[in-house]
């Protein structure tokens, strides 16, 4: 990723954060991150709406829908870029990662006109109304419902939500339900737009982790989405809700090596300082982690690649495995490296993040497909091993 | 850099598989095993002289095809994948890079252009085959005697040796690291060994005051320089590679196995147990072929650099991965994995046997230690 074209994009980002991240935005080094995604609200819009000035929000989007159309591979380097530099976790990310790209491929004119502008803007926020307290890996058992009102052609949604990052930050949630009445599994979903800031949805914060609430659970009781937001056809739910995971499992998971590595070099700057770099056992770790992360460089060039010819379609299939495992025991081991201070909480900008490294990588594992989901499906889509059958539970 | 394999070095790959599914079959492996031989000579034959498989990565000067790394890795791989009983990675990927980097412009052109054709298979008499370094300890001392050299000393293991036709053997001489070539006929003595592992044989070389003529030595400046780091690098990336082809190998034996078995009404591999402990393999396997790939990707020979941590990675990461692979097919076969009839003893043992080889992962794991850290007793 380091090729010579790439270069010249990659110094223009870096001094472009170098003289944008000053200043009272400078607070927001290193903050915000999966995790940490509440830290600072206000200023991280401010600062999406400081990296909309730039145009760099949502450079990969095609230049007719405000973007720059930037390729993978240079999209990968402002990742890398913004991560080296401190860049804060993206505000914006669910509505330029995730709904932006479901909208280009998928949505109406209007739909693209009305949402596009102000995602890029950083004007209007998303979050992602998935996971319900009966759906979490097994997200076709989705059970709010969706009913038509007949006279307006509006669609009204009730029941639950949960896990939503970010919802009570956000203006608009995009939602699956179940539109068919009686219909189960991935039939009869429907996949929808609605603003949050109305009658009949409610946000109730949850405390996570490391204390701090990141996500939400969003009661639904009569809320409203008007006729025309509605992506996809009524029923086509859950090819759309895939289609938008695909766009969720590429790029801002290869960008992140950046980040990684320097969490990594800041645990050997301490276990140098603290003396923990004598342990033999501390030593085989790291040079451990060094080479987990050094592997994961080249798989994200392998993903990216994009291989025509298939050679590494199964080892494409495990790279969320690989990052997210790897990270979680990057968290052990800058913990056990910092031994007692560990255990004291104080506002040293170093340890605080490593503590929430910690912590915070616990996460990793579960969203995004658990470890169990992909260790199913490597067995099944990479190594053509039988499915998972399904129980009578409900 | 690109990590997509070009369409020739897909040919390359794909032709070598078909033929080493042909010829280093599961009973192909057995009959060299059983022979007590350890190699194959047929075979070896046919790659090094009819294929050109010794040519790839030497420079065209040499009569080479003047490939590279990633060349040599990906036969390595399909080598590992199925157990061939080839001395390969001792010819063409240890011997042949040390020629490369130390050896004099004369022996050079004298050698390579005879390995390149498949004519000279070559072990090298290492003093510390079980060390990242194997040049760290040397076990034989040479002396300038009237016409040449004498040589004298002791080396207890030395891979494929039974077979070779020429010796690498690094020898102290007046106190310096030297290289000197000793063709089999030359009054060495072989002392085979039986290896656990049968499908690589091992030898001890014994040298008593052997008398050399001059152009023995083939060193140009001791073997102290960048370049044969660089060397050892690569002999070390492209052992990775054979471990990681033979857990592919060995995994593919397991798939094979758990699809076919049935127990409890259903196929042992609907259970969720063993579909997640291969599915961990699987994803251990592209950590480290991702690795061995972009490594060989980068490999420059002059510098060692960056590559010298890369390789001892990948060698650790494979060495696990391997055993691993090995002792979950003993696993997953129940009853018959533990026979000799069924493949995965083979496997095992190749597993066992290339750990111990230019080091264990916890002396790779130190290494790169050293060099993110500083010296532990620092
Ligand atoms: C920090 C964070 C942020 C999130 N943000 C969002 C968000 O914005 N929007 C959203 O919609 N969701 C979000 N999620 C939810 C996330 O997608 C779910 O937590 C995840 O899909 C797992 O579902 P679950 O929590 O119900 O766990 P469950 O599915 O109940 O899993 C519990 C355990 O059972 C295992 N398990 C389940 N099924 C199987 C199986 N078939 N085989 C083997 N083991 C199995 C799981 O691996 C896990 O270990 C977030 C989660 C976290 C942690």
């Amino acid at each position: 990723m380091n090729t010579e074209s790439n270069s010249a994009l990659r110094s223009e980002i870096a001094e472009w954060m170098a003289t944008h991240l000053t200043g009272r935005f400078e607070a927001l080094r290193f903050r915000g991150n999966s995790g940490d995604g509440d830290a600072l609200p206000e200023l991280r819009k401010e600062w999406e709406r400081e990296l909309a000035r730039g145009r760099w929000t949502c450079p990969g989007w095609p230049e007719d829908m405000g973007g720059r159309g930037l390729s993978v591979a240079e999209q990968v380097v402002f990742q890398e870029e913004y991560g080296r530099a401190g860049g804060p976790g993206r505000m914006g990310h669910i509505g330029e990662g995730l709904i932006g790209p479901t909208l280009i491929a998928f949505g109406t004119e209007e739909q693209k006109q009305r949402f596009l502008p102000k995602i890029r803007s950083g004007e209007e926020f998303w979050c992602q109304g998935y996971s319900e307290p009966s759906a979490g890996s097994d997200l076709a058992n989705i059970r709010t419902r969706a009913r038509k009102d007949p006279v307006t052609g509006e669609w009204i949604v009730s029941g639950q939500k949960v896990w939503t990052s970010l919802a009570h930050l956000s203006d608009w949630i995009f939602v699956l339900a179940r539109c068919d009445e009686g219909s189960v599994g991935r039939n009869g979903l429907i996949f929808l737009l609605l603003p949050l800031d109305q009658h009949g949805v409610e946000i109730q914060p949850i405390r996570q982790i490391g204390g701090s609430a990141e996500f939400n659970s969003v009661f639904f009781e009569g809320a409203r989405a008007r006729a025309e937001h509605v992506v996809g056809a009524p029923g086509e739910g859950w090819k759309i809700a895939m289609a938008l995971l695909g766009f969720e499992r590429g790029i801002s998971t290869l960008g992140q090596q950046m980040s990684f590595a320097q969490e990594l070099e800041l645990i050997i700057e301490i276990a140098r300082e603290n003396g923990a770099g004598r342990s033999p056992i501390i030593r085989q770790r790291i040079a451990r982690a060094w080479v987990g992360l050094r592997a994961m460089r080249y798989l994200a060039m392998r993903v990216l690649a994009d291989d025509p010819s298939g050679d590494m379609r199964r080892e494409v299939l495990g790279y969320k495995y690989h990052w997210s495992n790897w990270h979680r025991d990057l968290g052990k081991l800058a913990m056990d490296v910092l031994g007692l201070e560990a255990n004291i909480v104080s506002n040293d900008p170093r340890r605080e993040r490593l503590q929430q490294l910690f912590l915070f990588s616990r996460a990793d594992t579960i969203y995004g497909g658990t470890n169990e989901i992909q260790l199913n499906l490597i067995a099944e889509q990479g190594l053509g091993m039988p499915r998972e059958p399904r129980g009578t539970l409900g | 850099m690109t990590l997509v394999l070009t369409d020739d070095q897909r040919m390359i790959r794909d032709e070598a598989a078909r033929l080493l599914s042909e010829r280093s079959s599961s009973e192909a492996v057995r009959k060299i095993v059983d022979s007590g031989a350890g190699t194959d000579a047929k075979l070896w034959s046919a790659l090094s002289r009819e294929l050109g498989w010794c040519s790839m990565a030497i420079p065209e000067e040499f009569g080479g095809l003047g490939l590279g790394a990633t060349e040599l890795v990906l036969l390595q791989e399909i080598c590992g994948q199925w157990l061939a009983c080839v001395p390969f990675w001792s010819t063409a990927c240890v011997a042949t890079p040390l020629l490369l980097a130390a050896a004099s412009e004369e022996a050079k052109q004298r050698l390579l252009p005879a390995i390149a054709v498949g004519d000279l298979t070559i072990a090298v008499a290492w003093g510390a085959l079980g060390e990242i370094n194997p040049l760290a300890v040397c076990t034989v001392n040479a002396a300038k005697v009237d016409g040449g050299y004498s040589l004298h000393g002791h080396v207890s293991q030395v891979v494929d040796l039974p077979f070779a036709d020429l010796v690498l053997v690094p020898a102290l001489l007046d106190g310096v690291l030297s290289l000197f070539a000793v063709r089999r006929d030359a009054g060495l003595h072989i002392e085979p060994l039986t290896s656990m592992d049968a499908t690589r044989p091992i030898g001890a070389a014994r040298f008593d005051a052997l008398e050399l003529p001059p152009e023995s030595r083939i060193d140009g400046d001791g073997l102290t320089s960048d370049a044969v780091e660089a060397a050892l690098a690569l002999a070390q990336l492209c052992f990775a590679a054979e471990q990681a082809g033979a857990a592919r190998g060995v995994m593919d034996v397991t798939l094979a196995y758990v699809a076919e078995r049935v127990q409890f009404g259903r196929a042992i591999a609907s259970f969720q147990a063993i579909k997640h402990r291969c599915a961990r393999l699987e994803v251990d396997i592209a950590e480290v072929r991702a690795l061995i790939y972009g490594a060989a990707a980068n490999f420059s020979a002059d510098d060692a650099g960056e590559l010298r941590l890369e390789a001892s990675g990948a060698r650790a990461l494979a060495s696990e991965l391997l055993f691993r692979a090995a002792e979950e097919a003993i696993q997953l076969h129940g009853g018959v994995g533990f026979t000799w009839e069924y493949d995965p003893q083979l496997y095992f043992k190749r597993a066992q046997a290339t750990t111990a080889i230019l080091a264990q992962p916890e002396g790779h794991f130190c290494m790169i230690a050293d060099a993110l850290l500083g010296e532990a007793s620092a």
